[in-house]
Protein backbone atom coordinates (compact mmCIF):
# COMPACT_ATOMS: atom_id res chain seq x y z
CA UNK A 1 0.00 0.00 0.00
CA UNK A 2 3.26 2.31 -0.86
CA UNK A 3 2.30 5.74 -1.94
CA UNK A 4 -0.85 5.79 -0.55
CA UNK A 5 -2.45 9.46 0.99
CA UNK A 6 -5.72 9.85 3.19
CA UNK A 7 -6.19 9.88 6.69
CA UNK A 8 -8.28 6.74 5.95
CA UNK A 9 -5.68 4.90 4.33
CA UNK A 10 -2.77 5.62 7.31
CA UNK A 11 -5.63 4.56 9.80
CA UNK A 12 -6.30 0.82 8.37
CA UNK A 13 -2.61 0.50 7.58
CA UNK A 14 -1.42 1.04 11.01
CA UNK A 15 -4.40 -1.10 12.32
CA UNK A 16 -3.41 -4.01 9.50
CA UNK A 17 0.66 -3.65 11.14
CA UNK A 18 -0.58 -3.95 14.66
CA UNK A 19 -2.23 -7.18 13.84
CA UNK A 20 0.31 -8.60 11.54
CA UNK A 21 3.00 -7.37 14.57
CA UNK A 22 1.29 -9.62 17.22
CA UNK A 23 2.95 -13.14 16.18
CA UNK A 24 6.45 -14.45 15.29
CA UNK A 25 5.59 -17.12 13.73
CA UNK A 26 4.65 -17.26 10.11
CA UNK A 27 1.89 -19.91 10.79
CA UNK A 28 1.00 -18.08 14.39
CA UNK A 29 0.16 -15.01 12.48
CA UNK A 30 -2.26 -16.46 10.10
CA UNK A 31 -3.84 -18.19 12.95
CA UNK A 32 -4.81 -15.15 14.40
CA UNK A 33 -5.45 -12.83 12.06
CA UNK A 34 -8.25 -15.70 10.64
CA UNK A 35 -9.30 -15.38 14.48
CA UNK A 36 -9.57 -11.93 14.41
CA UNK A 37 -11.60 -11.93 10.90
CA UNK A 38 -13.70 -14.97 12.44
CA UNK A 39 -14.50 -12.68 15.41
CA UNK A 40 -14.66 -9.53 13.21
CA UNK A 41 -17.81 -11.18 11.29
CA UNK A 42 -19.73 -12.22 14.67
CA UNK A 43 -19.47 -8.20 15.58
CA UNK A 44 -21.12 -7.57 12.06
CA UNK A 45 -23.73 -10.71 12.46
CA UNK A 46 -24.53 -8.21 16.72
CA UNK A 47 -24.38 -5.16 14.55
CA UNK A 48 -27.25 -6.28 12.58
CA UNK A 49 -29.45 -7.66 14.85
CA UNK A 50 -28.73 -4.38 16.90
CA UNK A 51 -30.02 -2.39 13.91
CA UNK A 52 -33.19 -5.31 13.12
CA UNK A 53 -34.35 -4.01 17.17
CA UNK A 54 -33.84 -0.73 17.11
CA UNK A 55 -35.68 -0.68 13.76
CA UNK A 56 -38.85 -2.94 15.25
CA UNK A 57 -38.80 -0.14 17.94
CA UNK A 58 -39.39 2.33 16.04
CA UNK A 59 -41.93 1.05 14.15
CA UNK A 60 -44.06 -0.11 17.31
CA UNK A 61 -44.44 3.31 18.11
CA UNK A 62 -45.10 4.53 14.66
CA UNK A 63 -48.19 2.19 14.89
CA UNK A 64 -49.12 3.78 18.34
CA UNK A 65 -48.59 7.49 17.15
CA UNK A 66 -50.70 6.10 13.74
CA UNK A 67 -53.53 5.15 16.19
CA UNK A 68 -52.73 8.43 18.16
CA UNK A 69 -53.71 10.69 15.34
CA UNK A 70 -56.94 8.60 14.28
CA UNK A 71 -58.03 8.92 17.80
CA UNK A 72 -57.55 12.58 18.22
CA UNK A 73 -58.82 13.48 14.82
CA UNK A 74 -62.30 11.53 16.13
CA UNK A 75 -61.99 13.81 18.96
CA UNK A 76 -61.98 17.20 17.61
CA UNK A 77 -64.70 16.18 15.11
CA UNK A 78 -66.64 15.08 18.34
CA UNK A 79 -65.95 18.19 20.29
CA UNK A 80 -66.62 20.53 17.82
CA UNK A 81 -70.31 18.67 16.98
CA UNK A 82 -70.98 19.44 20.20
CA UNK A 83 -69.98 22.92 20.07
CA UNK A 84 -66.54 22.91 22.50
CA UNK A 85 -64.13 24.65 19.94
CA UNK A 86 -61.32 24.95 22.42
CA UNK A 87 -61.58 21.13 23.41
CA UNK A 88 -61.64 20.10 19.38
CA UNK A 89 -58.35 22.93 19.09
CA UNK A 90 -56.28 21.12 21.51
CA UNK A 91 -57.30 17.57 19.84
CA UNK A 92 -56.22 18.81 16.20
CA UNK A 93 -53.38 20.87 17.91
CA UNK A 94 -52.17 17.26 19.02
CA UNK A 95 -53.02 15.56 16.36
CA UNK A 96 -50.24 18.05 14.81
CA UNK A 97 -48.00 17.01 17.07
CA UNK A 98 -47.93 13.73 16.80
CA UNK A 99 -48.11 13.28 12.90
CA UNK A 100 -44.58 15.14 13.04
CA UNK A 101 -43.38 13.10 15.05
CA UNK A 102 -44.59 10.22 13.04
CA UNK A 103 -42.82 11.92 10.12
CA UNK A 104 -39.53 11.81 11.42
CA UNK A 105 -39.70 8.07 12.94
CA UNK A 106 -41.19 6.97 9.64
CA UNK A 107 -37.67 8.90 8.18
CA UNK A 108 -35.65 7.31 10.63
CA UNK A 109 -36.74 3.65 10.11
CA UNK A 110 -35.81 4.09 6.56
CA UNK A 111 -32.20 4.99 6.93
CA UNK A 112 -32.08 2.10 9.48
CA UNK A 113 -33.00 -0.34 7.01
CA UNK A 114 -30.65 1.49 4.62
CA UNK A 115 -28.06 0.53 6.78
CA UNK A 116 -29.42 -2.94 7.78
CA UNK A 117 -29.01 -3.40 3.85
CA UNK A 118 -25.15 -1.95 3.82
CA UNK A 119 -24.24 -4.01 6.48
CA UNK A 120 -25.53 -7.21 5.12
CA UNK A 121 -24.22 -6.43 2.12
CA UNK A 122 -20.71 -5.87 3.85
CA UNK A 123 -20.37 -9.00 5.76
CA UNK A 124 -21.33 -11.19 2.98
CA UNK A 125 -18.38 -9.48 1.19
CA UNK A 126 -16.31 -9.97 4.48
CA UNK A 127 -17.38 -13.51 4.66
CA UNK A 128 -16.18 -14.44 0.84
CA UNK A 129 -12.91 -12.78 2.12
CA UNK A 130 -12.18 -14.74 5.01
CA UNK A 131 -13.23 -17.51 3.44
CA UNK A 132 -10.52 -17.08 0.52
CA UNK A 133 -8.12 -16.25 2.93
CA UNK A 134 -8.34 -19.41 4.66
CA UNK A 135 -7.86 -21.19 1.44
CA UNK A 136 -4.80 -19.36 1.02
CA UNK A 137 -3.77 -19.79 4.83
CA UNK A 138 -3.64 -23.46 4.33
CA UNK A 139 -1.69 -22.84 0.93
CA UNK A 140 1.22 -20.49 2.52
CA UNK A 141 1.58 -23.03 5.23
CA UNK A 142 1.94 -25.97 3.16
CA UNK A 143 3.91 -24.59 0.07
CA UNK A 144 5.94 -21.21 1.50
CA UNK A 145 9.71 -21.22 3.19
CA UNK A 146 9.23 -18.83 6.46
CA UNK A 147 10.59 -16.01 4.62
CA UNK A 148 8.90 -15.95 1.67
CA UNK A 149 5.73 -17.22 3.59
CA UNK A 150 6.21 -13.59 5.47
CA UNK A 151 5.55 -11.73 2.18
CA UNK A 152 2.40 -13.80 1.32
CA UNK A 153 1.15 -13.25 4.60
CA UNK A 154 1.62 -10.12 4.49
CA UNK A 155 -0.24 -9.27 1.22
CA UNK A 156 -2.71 -11.46 2.09
CA UNK A 157 -3.38 -9.97 5.53
CA UNK A 158 -3.19 -6.66 4.18
CA UNK A 159 -6.08 -7.77 1.62
CA UNK A 160 -8.30 -9.35 4.28
CA UNK A 161 -7.73 -6.06 7.23
CA UNK A 162 -8.67 -3.92 4.34
CA UNK A 163 -12.04 -5.60 4.53
CA UNK A 164 -12.33 -5.57 8.29
CA UNK A 165 -11.54 -2.11 8.46
CA UNK A 166 -14.30 -1.14 6.26
CA UNK A 167 -16.96 -3.47 7.48
CA UNK A 168 -15.67 -1.63 11.11
CA UNK A 169 -15.99 1.62 9.58
CA UNK A 170 -19.51 0.65 8.10
CA UNK A 171 -20.33 -0.67 11.78
CA UNK A 172 -19.53 1.98 13.68
CA UNK A 173 -21.66 4.21 11.16
CA UNK A 174 -24.60 2.40 12.08
CA UNK A 175 -24.36 2.23 15.40
CA UNK A 176 -23.90 5.99 15.52
CA UNK A 177 -27.39 6.21 13.44
CA UNK A 178 -29.08 3.39 15.73
CA UNK A 179 -27.80 5.83 18.93
CA UNK A 180 -29.45 8.47 17.42
CA UNK A 181 -32.27 6.64 16.85
CA UNK A 182 -33.21 5.38 20.14
CA UNK A 183 -32.72 8.71 21.67
CA UNK A 184 -35.63 9.82 19.76
CA UNK A 185 -37.44 6.77 21.15
CA UNK A 186 -36.82 7.20 23.94
CA UNK A 187 -38.07 10.71 23.57
CA UNK A 188 -41.21 10.04 21.69
CA UNK A 189 -41.86 7.21 24.61
CA UNK A 190 -41.32 10.60 27.71
CA UNK A 191 -43.84 12.28 25.23
CA UNK A 192 -46.25 9.37 25.59
CA UNK A 193 -45.67 8.70 29.46
CA UNK A 194 -46.47 12.50 29.94
CA UNK A 195 -49.69 12.11 28.03
CA UNK A 196 -49.67 13.86 25.27
CA UNK A 197 -50.65 11.50 22.83
CA UNK A 198 -53.79 10.32 25.63
CA UNK A 199 -57.26 10.19 25.43
CA UNK A 200 -58.25 13.99 25.47
CA UNK A 201 -61.65 13.91 27.81
CA UNK A 202 -59.56 11.60 30.38
CA UNK A 203 -57.78 15.36 31.32
CA UNK A 204 -61.20 17.03 31.92
CA UNK A 205 -61.01 20.54 30.70
CA UNK A 206 -58.19 19.89 28.07
CA UNK A 207 -56.00 22.54 29.68
CA UNK A 208 -52.32 20.93 31.19
CA UNK A 209 -49.12 22.36 30.72
CA UNK A 210 -48.74 19.76 27.63
CA UNK A 211 -51.37 21.66 25.88
CA UNK A 212 -49.83 25.35 26.89
CA UNK A 213 -46.45 24.03 24.80
CA UNK A 214 -48.38 22.68 21.95
CA UNK A 215 -49.59 25.78 21.59
CA UNK A 216 -46.47 27.84 22.01
CA UNK A 217 -44.68 25.19 18.95
CA UNK A 218 -46.48 27.32 16.47
CA UNK A 219 -48.75 24.80 15.10
CA UNK A 220 -51.53 27.61 15.12
CA UNK A 221 -52.31 28.34 11.21
CA UNK A 222 -52.29 24.18 10.61
CA UNK A 223 -54.74 23.88 13.12
CA UNK A 224 -56.62 27.61 12.61
CA UNK A 225 -56.88 25.82 8.80
CA UNK A 226 -58.12 22.57 9.74
CA UNK A 227 -60.76 23.56 12.23
CA UNK A 228 -62.28 25.78 9.73
CA UNK A 229 -62.03 22.82 7.34
CA UNK A 230 -64.00 20.75 9.93
CA UNK A 231 -66.47 23.10 10.78
CA UNK A 232 -67.32 23.61 7.22
CA UNK A 233 -67.51 20.03 6.79
CA UNK A 234 -70.04 20.14 9.77
CA UNK A 235 -72.56 22.69 8.43
CA UNK A 236 -73.00 21.23 5.01
CA UNK A 237 -73.78 18.13 6.75
CA UNK A 238 -70.54 16.10 4.44
CA UNK A 239 -68.57 15.34 7.79
CA UNK A 240 -67.17 11.42 7.32
CA UNK A 241 -68.37 9.33 10.33
CA UNK A 242 -66.77 9.06 13.27
CA UNK A 243 -64.05 5.97 13.15
CA UNK A 244 -63.95 4.90 16.61
CA UNK A 245 -65.97 4.37 19.36
CA UNK A 246 -67.18 7.61 21.58
CA UNK A 247 -64.44 7.52 24.56
CA UNK A 248 -65.74 6.87 28.06
CA UNK A 249 -65.46 10.94 28.53
CA UNK A 250 -67.98 12.12 25.92
CA UNK A 251 -70.64 13.01 28.11
CA UNK A 252 -68.11 15.24 29.80
CA UNK A 253 -68.25 17.18 25.93
CA UNK B 1 -4.34 0.47 -9.50
CA UNK B 2 -7.56 -1.23 -7.27
CA UNK B 3 -9.29 1.27 -5.51
CA UNK B 4 -11.53 0.77 -2.70
CA UNK B 5 -14.45 3.15 -1.71
CA UNK B 6 -15.61 2.25 1.70
CA UNK B 7 -19.00 0.21 2.08
CA UNK B 8 -19.18 -0.33 -1.67
CA UNK B 9 -15.52 -2.90 -2.54
CA UNK B 10 -13.28 -2.62 -4.47
CA UNK B 11 -12.61 -1.60 -8.47
CA UNK B 12 -9.49 -2.23 -10.68
CA UNK B 13 -8.76 0.91 -12.66
CA UNK B 14 -7.02 0.98 -15.62
CA UNK B 15 -4.03 3.96 -15.85
CA UNK B 16 -6.32 6.05 -18.16
CA UNK B 17 -9.23 5.98 -15.40
CA UNK B 18 -6.69 6.24 -12.49
CA UNK B 19 -5.63 9.94 -14.59
CA UNK B 20 -8.79 11.04 -14.48
CA UNK B 21 -9.48 9.80 -10.86
CA UNK B 22 -6.48 11.91 -9.82
CA UNK B 23 -7.87 15.23 -11.44
CA UNK B 24 -10.94 15.16 -9.67
CA UNK B 25 -9.03 14.37 -6.77
CA UNK B 26 -7.26 17.22 -7.09
CA UNK B 27 -10.55 18.81 -7.70
CA UNK B 28 -11.82 17.81 -4.58
CA UNK B 29 -8.72 19.16 -2.49
CA UNK B 30 -9.07 22.60 -4.39
CA UNK B 31 -12.86 22.51 -3.13
CA UNK B 32 -12.30 21.68 -0.04
CA UNK B 33 -9.13 24.54 -0.10
CA UNK B 34 -11.78 27.01 -1.38
CA UNK B 35 -14.17 26.07 1.50
CA UNK B 36 -16.48 25.37 -1.51
CA UNK B 37 -19.06 22.55 0.20
CA UNK B 38 -21.44 22.47 -3.20
CA UNK B 39 -18.26 21.80 -5.85
CA UNK B 40 -16.64 19.35 -3.14
CA UNK B 41 -20.05 17.47 -3.68
CA UNK B 42 -20.10 17.36 -7.05
CA UNK B 43 -16.58 16.52 -8.20
CA UNK B 44 -16.76 13.61 -5.16
CA UNK B 45 -19.98 12.01 -6.51
CA UNK B 46 -18.12 12.21 -9.90
CA UNK B 47 -14.91 10.64 -8.20
CA UNK B 48 -17.84 7.74 -6.68
CA UNK B 49 -19.35 7.30 -10.14
CA UNK B 50 -15.70 7.27 -12.06
CA UNK B 51 -14.81 4.06 -9.99
CA UNK B 52 -18.20 2.91 -9.89
CA UNK B 53 -18.84 2.88 -14.06
CA UNK B 54 -15.07 2.61 -15.12
CA UNK B 55 -13.69 0.27 -12.80
CA UNK B 56 -13.76 -3.24 -13.18
CA UNK B 57 -14.71 -5.15 -9.48
CA UNK B 58 -12.53 -7.22 -8.28
CA UNK B 59 -14.22 -10.51 -6.76
CA UNK B 60 -15.37 -11.52 -3.62
CA UNK B 61 -13.08 -14.90 -3.35
CA UNK B 62 -9.89 -12.35 -4.12
CA UNK B 63 -7.98 -11.11 -1.38
CA UNK B 64 -5.86 -7.77 -2.72
CA UNK B 65 -4.45 -4.97 -0.62
CA UNK B 66 -5.63 -1.49 -2.41
CA UNK B 67 -3.52 1.74 -3.57
CA UNK B 68 -6.43 3.94 -2.99
CA UNK B 69 -8.92 3.97 -0.34
CA UNK B 70 -11.79 6.46 -1.34
CA UNK B 71 -13.94 7.40 1.80
CA UNK B 72 -17.69 6.05 1.56
CA UNK B 73 -20.36 8.00 -0.37
CA UNK B 74 -22.27 9.69 2.76
CA UNK B 75 -19.12 11.18 3.72
CA UNK B 76 -19.84 14.66 4.91
CA UNK B 77 -17.75 18.24 3.90
CA UNK B 78 -16.70 18.02 7.25
CA UNK B 79 -15.28 14.55 7.44
CA UNK B 80 -14.21 15.09 3.66
CA UNK B 81 -11.64 18.03 5.11
CA UNK B 82 -9.63 15.96 6.76
CA UNK B 83 -9.14 13.00 4.11
CA UNK B 84 -8.52 15.35 0.70
CA UNK B 85 -5.53 17.27 2.02
CA UNK B 86 -2.31 17.74 0.35
CA UNK B 87 -2.10 15.52 -3.39
CA UNK B 88 -5.76 14.24 -2.42
CA UNK B 89 -5.96 10.92 -2.34
CA UNK B 90 -3.92 10.08 -5.09
CA UNK B 91 -0.02 11.56 -4.72
CA UNK B 92 0.73 13.42 -7.55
Amino acid sequence: MAGMAGRMSTVIKAKISKLLDKAEDPAETLDYSYQRQLESLQQVKKGIADVVTAKKRLGMQAQKLEQSVVKLDTQARQALAAGNEELARTALERKQFAQTELQGLDQQVAELQAQQEKLTDSEKRLRAKIEAFRTKKEVIKAQYSAAEAQVRISEAATGVGEEMADVGLAMQRAVDKTEQMQARASAVEELEAAGTFEDLTQLGSGQDDIDRQLAELGTGGVVDDELAKMKAELASGSSPPAKGELGPGEKQL
Amino acid sequence: MIARIMGEGQYRLSDAVRERVNAVDNAIVQAIDDDDEDAFHVAFEEMLELVRREGEPVGDDEVEASDVIVPPADTSFVEAAKEFTGDGLIPD
